[in-house]
């Protein structure tokens, strides 16, 4: 093999030995999906099979050495009305499976633990429920259903993993989510796939799917110390979220305790579920989200709270069942400004907590 | 004689390029420039699409190149990513948008229609400065530093993200677009108004029925391209806040305006060069196009239901699932139009003579890659399957599919077809069957191998990836430049053919069409005098009468 140049070789040699049609099917959903992407390959390849057969097939037959006279054919109905037919039910049949998998997708199931995704030029963010912080990685366990709230602080941005057969993009302001039940550890491909500026093939990362035990001890040693919620619970504190929404019987604002999920008449009328979008816009953009009963006094948080300070005051929102804890750090908050000019006696007066935009 | 007014001229072998035709009428460089006659503002329009062509592919070569690699080693992420902004503006914009309309559409449908001129020359004119104003713009662009927002211009990245020439491109597209508005409109003007006597609608040949439903399509989405460029550098230029969250506005709202009309324009690109290969197949067989009606009217079809499919490029952005469900549906309805077309022309073969000259050939090519490009639309139009595929190298194969191994098939079907009239002169039969072959092997190489690859996951627009897949990179590079001889051949041989040609003769393919019954090249006014219809299109049995008449009476 001398006349082959040896990088040549090499190259072949490697790119044989690890020829892949698809990528593995890491999560439940991939052997679905891949069943409905072989049927169309299989539909495809007879479709593709027949049209070149039949132009093949008439070319020799009628070509001009063999058929010197054309014979004049206007059409035929019924072969007609059998090409729109046939391809219309496969279509539709097509349609039909991938509907039923496309809902599957994007439609969590009720128990799938919540990991938080903030997507921004060049990064991959993960905020984990227990305050692990991850940047380009993402760990998670076999066997659990995984859904993630995805949002993007600047541009368009697509959270794919191929292994797995999901992506959902990246909205600035808003929301989105997908799921997933890792089957087989191991570490995947994490790809922004939505074009978002220069180093937009930079923004990768891994998926490590760990069995559940060494989930756990991943999850044990890269704890920041304060869990999400905490983390939500120190910034509400610090906004003075707590001036308003404490419950007291003279509040200006709704109590937020078990608000989470429920129905809620806003002052417009409208009823609506107090989901994670719901509570996103209404802190930043509370005049649009006045629950009925209250007066629009709130002030906007826009530009003021960092896309992962947010997503810690939802989570906090959350979790919160009572309003015992609100009510108690509103005690501890309001020391300082009882005892003011001597800060330094105020007790534990919360740090600067992680999220909020200098 | 006396029920046509087709003139016959001796046949081929004794045939001389006529002293008066549209070429020798007037000379001079404002004879060109300021012409009305609309086959020589084809001509005008052939060439200058052919330089951005030529543009337009070199950067792809050099996104070829640059993924030879899985390291950013050729070129910065930044270039890259202005090149291959660069080809997608250049090529859907300046070539694929006007490639069969505005040349070949703009050259036959008069004399097709039995006309003198398309109905409004001057705005025909109009169109091409606009075209070329356009040209400049993109041009300047390109001098200035470029552009790197992707030829989709996603917002808030165009609005507030990037520091390029996103204002001249954006003013490019948009007067661009009225140069294909006022092609179209002339078109549709033309077809209703202009028709030679006799000439029905449904004796119209199909070419004119799908530049027809190109036309429409590009009079109704153009402008909302338009306004959205407007509301793109308005965004840019005064901060009006349509599509910037932090002002109430919607980021998404960008992309359903953008493909309202990128969608139907995918449509625009196609149509006409499915008019392309009824006419090559049917010559070539020497048949009438089987089921015309069908075909006709899948046209009509493919244009209607072309505007309400737009979402489909949006099923993984958060639309609502149900809004997904119903444009997968409506996606699945627009897919059976293409199939009819493509089994039609499959079925016109039957029991016909057939030939195969050049542009039979990137006829058959056309129709084997269509079908694939068309089948992998349909793995992006079902929602379960786009999640997994779209944005990655699938759907760069497949649009590449439709748009070069369909699009430009039938553009250089048709070049070929009615080269011998534009010029009157053959070009050299046996290299530019090779140059078919050449293309569509080369094609192949290039692209299927780019399935394979967003199957595994590859995203596009990546100037660096990750290193397994480079074997796939490497062989889509290899095909490239087989393609990019394959491109190459055909201007080298045709310029040649200009001067050392051998003489055409009226009707070297003996097609039905009207534009084959008057000399080549043509007068200015298309015919000495206007014919009179008394035949469906594709009519052999016509005109073999009309040919031994002739012989009877020389």
């Amino acid at each position: 093999m001398d006349h082959i140049s040896p990088v040549l070789w090499q190259f072949l040699v490697k790119w044989l030995t690890n020829f892949s049609l698809f990528p593995p099917e890491a999560s439940k959903i991939a052997p679905e999906a891949d069943a409905l992407f072989f049927f169309m390959v299989l539909v495809s390849f007879i479709g593709l099979t027949l049209v070149v057969l039949l132009i093949v097939s008439f070319s020799i037959l009628y070509s001009k050495a063999r058929h010197p006279q054309a014979v004049q054919i206007e059409g035929s109905t019924i072969l007609e009305a059998t090409w729109t037919i046939i391809p219309l039910g496969l279509f539709l049949i097509m349609f039909v499976w991938g509907a039923l998998l496309y809902f599957r997708i994007y439609t969590p199931p009720a128990n799938a633990m919540n990991i938080y995704i903030v997507g921004k030029q060049w990064m991959w963010k993960a905020e984990h429920p227990g305050g692990q912080h991850e940047i380009n990685a993402l760990h998670i366990p076999t066997g659990q259903p995984v859904q993630l709230t995805i949002i993007s602080q600047d541009v368009f941005h697509s959270f794919s993993i191929p292994a797995f057969r999901v992506k959902r993009e990246a909205i600035p302001g808003r929301y989105t989510t997908e799921w997933f039940e890792a089957t087989t550890p191991g570490t995947y491909h994490l790809f922004c796939t939505q074009y978002c500026g220069t180093n937009h093939s930079q923004m990768i990362g891994e998926v490590v799917v760990m069995t559940p035990d060494d989930f756990k001890k991943w999850l044990a040693g890269s704890t920041s110390g304060n869990s999400l919620a905490q983390d939500g619970e120190r910034l509400f504190a610090s906004l003075s979220c707590n001036a308003c929404h404490n419950a007291r019987p003279d509040s200006r604002g709704p109590s937020l305790a078990g608000v989470y999920d429920s129905k809620l008449t806003l002052s417009s009328g409208q009823t609506t579920t107090a989901d994670d979008a719901y509570l996103r816009d209404a802190i930043l953009n509370p005049s649009q989200h006045i629950t009925q009963g209250y007066a629009p006094i709130m002030p906007t948080y826009q530009g003021q709270i960092s896309e992962e300070g947010v997503i810690a005051l939802v989570e906090y929102i959350k979790n919160l069942d009572s309003d015992y804890r609100v009510q108690q750090t509103l005690n501890t908050t309001q020391l300082p400004a009882d005892n003011e000019g001597k800060p330094a006696a105020a007790g534990k007066a919360p740090a600067a907590p992680k999220g909020v935009n200098p | 004689m006396s029920t046509t007014a087709v003139v016959g001229l001796p046949d081929r072998s004794t045939a001389r390029i006529p002293k008066m035709n549209f070429l020798t009428k007037e000379n001079g460089l404002l004879s060109w420039l300021l012409t009305g006659d609309h086959k020589r503002i084809a001509t005008l329009y052939l060439i200058s699409i052919t330089f951005f062509f030529f543009i337009g592919g070199a950067l792809a070569g050099l996104i070829r190149l640059e993924l030879l690699t899985p390291q950013t080693d050729l070129m910065a992420a930044d270039t890259y990513n202005k090149v291959f902004t660069m080809h997608g503006v250049i090529m859907v914009f300046l070539f694929l948008v006007p490639s069969v309309p505005a040349t070949i559409g703009n050259f036959v449908i008069p004399m097709m229609v039995g006309a003198r001129d398309l109905a409004l020359p001057k705005v025909n004119l109009l169109s091409w400065y606009l075209y070329i104003i356009a040209g400049f713009m993109v041009i300047y662009t390109m001098a200035a530093g470029g552009v790197d927002t992707g030829w989709t211009f996603t917002t808030p990245l165009s609005t507030h993200y990037l520091n390029t020439h996103v204002i001249s491109t954006g003013l490019a597209i948009f007067v661009a677009g009225f140069s294909s508005i006022f092609t179209g409109l002339n078109f549709i003007v033309t077809i209703h108004k202009m028709r030679a006597p006799g000439m029905t609608w449904f004796r119209l040949p199909l070419f004119v029925w799908s530049n027809y439903a190109a036309s429409i399509l590009m009079v109704l989405g153009t402008p909302v391209l338009a306004i959205t460029l407007v509301l793109i550098v308005l965004e840019r230029t005064v901060g009006i806040g349509v599509f910037d969250p932090a002002k109430g506005g919607d980021p998404l709202l960008f992309q359903h305006l953008f493909w309202f009309y990128s969608h139907p324009a995918v449509y625009i690109m196609i149509l006409p060069g499915m008019g392309v290969i009824s006419e090559v197949v049917s010559t070539f067989s020497r048949k009438r196009v089987f089921g015309y009606t069908a075909v006709a009217f899948s046209s009509v079809a493919i244009a209607v239901f072309g505007f309400f499919v737009w979402a489909h490029h949006m099923f993984i952005m958060g639309i609502s699932n149900y809004a997904a469900l119903v444009f997968s549906l409506l996606t699945m309805l627009v897919a059976v139009p293409s199939a009819i077309k493509i089994f039609n022309w499959a079925f016109t073969l039957y029991k016909g003579s057939i030939t195969f000259e050049t542009p039979m050939l990137y006829a058959f090519g056309f129709m084997g890659l269509f079908t694939i490009g068309g089948l992998t639309g349909v793995f992006l139009g079902t929602t379960g399957t786009d999640i997994h595929l779209t944005e990655t190298y699938f759907i760069v194969a497949h649009f590449h599919f439709v748009m070069v191994g369909g699009m430009l098939m039938a553009f250089l079907s048709g070049i070929h077809f009615w080269w011998p009239k534009w010029t009157g002169r053959m070009y050299p039969e046996k290299i530019s069957q090779l140059a078919a072959i050449v293309t569509f092997i080369g094609f192949n190489f290039t692209f299927f191998p780019q399935f394979i690859l967003g199957m595994l996951g590859m995203p596009r627009r990546y100037a660096a990836y990750p290193p397994e897949f480079q074997a796939l990179n490497v062989f889509s590079t290899a095909g490239a430049s087989i393609l990019g001889v394959g491109y190459l051949l055909p201007i080298l041989y045709l310029t040649w053919s200009l001067k050392y040609g051998a003489v055409a003769g009226n009707n070297p393919w003996q097609a039905t069409g009207l534009e084959w019954q008057t000399q080549s090249p043509p007068l200015t006014e298309n015919f000495p005098e206007i014919p009179i219809v008394d035949h469906e299109a594709y009519d052999y049995d016509w005109l073999e009468k009309q040919s031994q008449k002739e012989v009877a009476s020389v």
